[in-house]
């Protein structure tokens, strides 16, 4: 289908303007974070080239090892919680959904309306509702007579990550019933009903049939939760501070790296551009290298169809 | 073959009580920006005694929040006008010529989807200041019209393709350039998918606030979710204000949600599931 006829060559200017925006916004910053990483970079001048000395510090150097492997573990238990609390509801009222229910309209709205605020007024809403005077779940908890499961959940180490990460599952759900549902309207019928014919129903179908089909979307979703896991920074900023409070036991990669470049404490009191760049050069590494899997996965599916 | 009327009612208590879940945060913080603090704090799950609309006179009175609305509107409006403009004419050159660099260019793009942008925001930040666009709106348009590129040139590209050739061939026959061929024929074909796209990028920008945390310092150039950060950090003891100003920040895109919920949901998903 080539199109070519004379005078034509203005055609050529149509990606131009994407172009040039997208390299100087996107593709710059990214690619000059891999050099700043290679400096020692604190504050306002470009100090002397350093090789990879910010990574030994950053998993060598106290405290910087520790922060970094504390933050490290918070992102790895937030991606394993948000894939059984979030997707696992998600995957089960998708497939209630699929069955067809009474109001299924009104649930996916209603499952979804989260979804439509701001990652930071999710984190203040929150912050209100699990205070421990006044908050409503506590108050809530009371009533009900369990006192004793009352807690102050933002402010013991043993409490907050937990609750962050079931907040942004409340935030998330609703989407990934939306992605879940999708797939498992995308799996033709007859398949269902020819297992059916055969007997199988119940768990025997969605194990055998449903789930091994729904596959495609099951993959998406994780995917998108391990990069949003790895990326959480701002629930945590909205809802424990830069310091991920209490004693950094809500702390993520992202935050990190935030006090590094921008200043506060993340071991030091002062910015540190360099080492907060090598952090985000294993950041990047981490999450490119998901979704790359990812891409070879769906260029897969692709050729198969 | 239905489920079992056991399993079925375990379907219905699961479905509504999460439903249930869902929303009641929202509702319970809709109802409380009508109460006293007086009252918040003696029945946090009360209904109000009085509607009363004094903690939105006190909110309007100690924040801009007509500013952080209008910038908001402002920089979501322009962000997604230009990613449209910017990433359909991309993809019209990607999708429906053949060049040989088209190839490479479409995975240019494409690498975009697998950064996390925010990972650049030190150079990023450098780069604004040598600009001279911190602490001005256009730092946070750019940055939203550069993320939305990728995502939105990958959904365009993909519509483009499943347009017939005929369609286009017929056009250039009638005499058509390739801008009216773009600009008349194609584009009125590909409105679900701009429709996607401006949705997308629309809640991405809207909601988006680590960008003008870090690029807006002055109180009038703030969005709302920045702008209702400032709030929490002053009035910390004063929840009705709280509640309303929250309130007040989710109303408009639960407007727009309501006017088009299904597209919206659509929308969303469809850059995933595609």
């Amino acid at each position: 289908m080539q199109t070519k006829s004379k005078g034509n060559w203005l055609i050529h200017l149509f990606p131009i303007p994407a172009l040039i925006v997208y390299v100087l916004f996107v593709i710059y910053p990214i690619f000059s974070a891999f050099t700043y990483s290679l400096y020692d970079w604190n504050g306002i001048a470009k100090g002397e080239f350093i090789g990879l000395e910010n990574f030994v510090t950053l998993f060598q150097v106290e405290p910087f090892n520790e922060m970094f492997w504390n933050a490290f573990s918070h992102n790895v238990i937030y991606f394993i919680v948000e894939m059984i609390v979030q997707n696992g509801f998600a995957f089960i009222l998708a497939y209630i959904l699929y069955q067809k229910i009474r109001g299924g309209e009104f649930l996916k709205i209603a499952y979804f309306l989260p979804r439509l605020l701001s990652v930071i007024i999710v984190g203040f809403l929150w912050k209100l509702i699990l205070n421990p005077n006044f908050g409503a779940l506590n108050v809530f908890l009371t009533k009900l007579g369990m006192e004793e499961w009352a807690q102050p959940w933002l402010g013991d180490p043993d409490t907050a990550l937990i609750s962050i990460i079931l907040v942004n599952s409340w935030f998330g759900m609703g989407f990934a019933v939306l992605i879940f549902l999708a797939g498992l309207q995308s799996i033709p019928e007859e398949v269902v009903e020819a297992a059916r014919m055969d007997g199988a129903s119940g768990l025997r179908l969605l194990w055998k049939i449903i789930l091994p089909m729904c596959m495609p979307a099951i993959t998406i979703m994780t995917v998108l939760t391990f990069i949003q896991a790895f990326e959480a920074f701002e629930l945590v900023y909205a809802m424990q501070g830069s310091k991920g409070e209490p004693f950094y036991s809500t702390d993520t990669m992202a935050v990190y790296f935030y006090r590094l470049a921008f200043g506060g404490s993340g071991g030091t009191d002062t910015v540190a551009i360099g080492l907060g760049s090598a952090l985000a050069v294993v950041l990047f590494f981490i999450v490119a290298s998901m979704s790359a899997v990812s891409l070879y996965f769906m260029r897969k599916k692709e050729v198969q169809q | 073959m239905k489920p079992s009327v056991g399993t079925r009612s375990v379907q219905y208590l699961v479905a509504y009580l999460l439903a249930l879940v869902a929303i009641y945060p929202i509702f319970l913080m809709l109802v409380s920006s009508l109460k006293t603090n007086a009252e918040i704090f003696a029945d946090p799950l009360g209904l109000p005694k009085a509607f009363s609309l004094e903690p939105y006179r006190k909110l309007l009175d100690s924040v801009p929040f007509t500013d952080f609305l209008l910038n908001s509107v402002f920089v979501s409006v322009v962000s997604v006008a230009l990613i449209l403009v910017f990433s359909s004419m991309a993809a019209f050159y990607i999708a429906r010529f053949s060049y040989k660099w088209n190839g490479i260019l479409y995975f240019f793009f494409l690498i975009g989807l697998m950064i996390p942008i925010k990972l650049g925001i030190v150079p990023l930040f450098l780069l604004m200041k040598q600009l001279a666009l911190t602490n001005t709106p256009w730092s946070l348009i750019l940055i939203y019209t550069a993320s939305g590129i990728p995502i939105s040139v990958f959904i365009l590209t993909g519509f483009f393709r499943t347009l017939p050739v005929q369609l286009e061939e017929a056009a250039r026959i009638d005499g058509c350039s390739n801008f009216q061929v773009f600009w008349k024929i194609l584009l009125p074909l590909i409105r679900p998918a701009l429709g996607t796209v401006m949705i997308i990028n629309f809640i991405q920008a809207w909601n988006d606030f680590f960008f003008p945390l870090i690029f807006i310092q002055d109180e009038e150039l703030k969005t709302i979710p920045v702008g209702m950060l400032g709030l929490f950090g002053e009035y910390e003891a004063d929840w009705s204000m709280l509640f309303a100003g929250l309130t007040l920040s989710a109303l408009p895109m639960i407007v727009v949600f309501f006017l088009a919920s299904k597209q919206f949901m659509e929308g969303l998903t469809a850059g995933a599931v595609k």
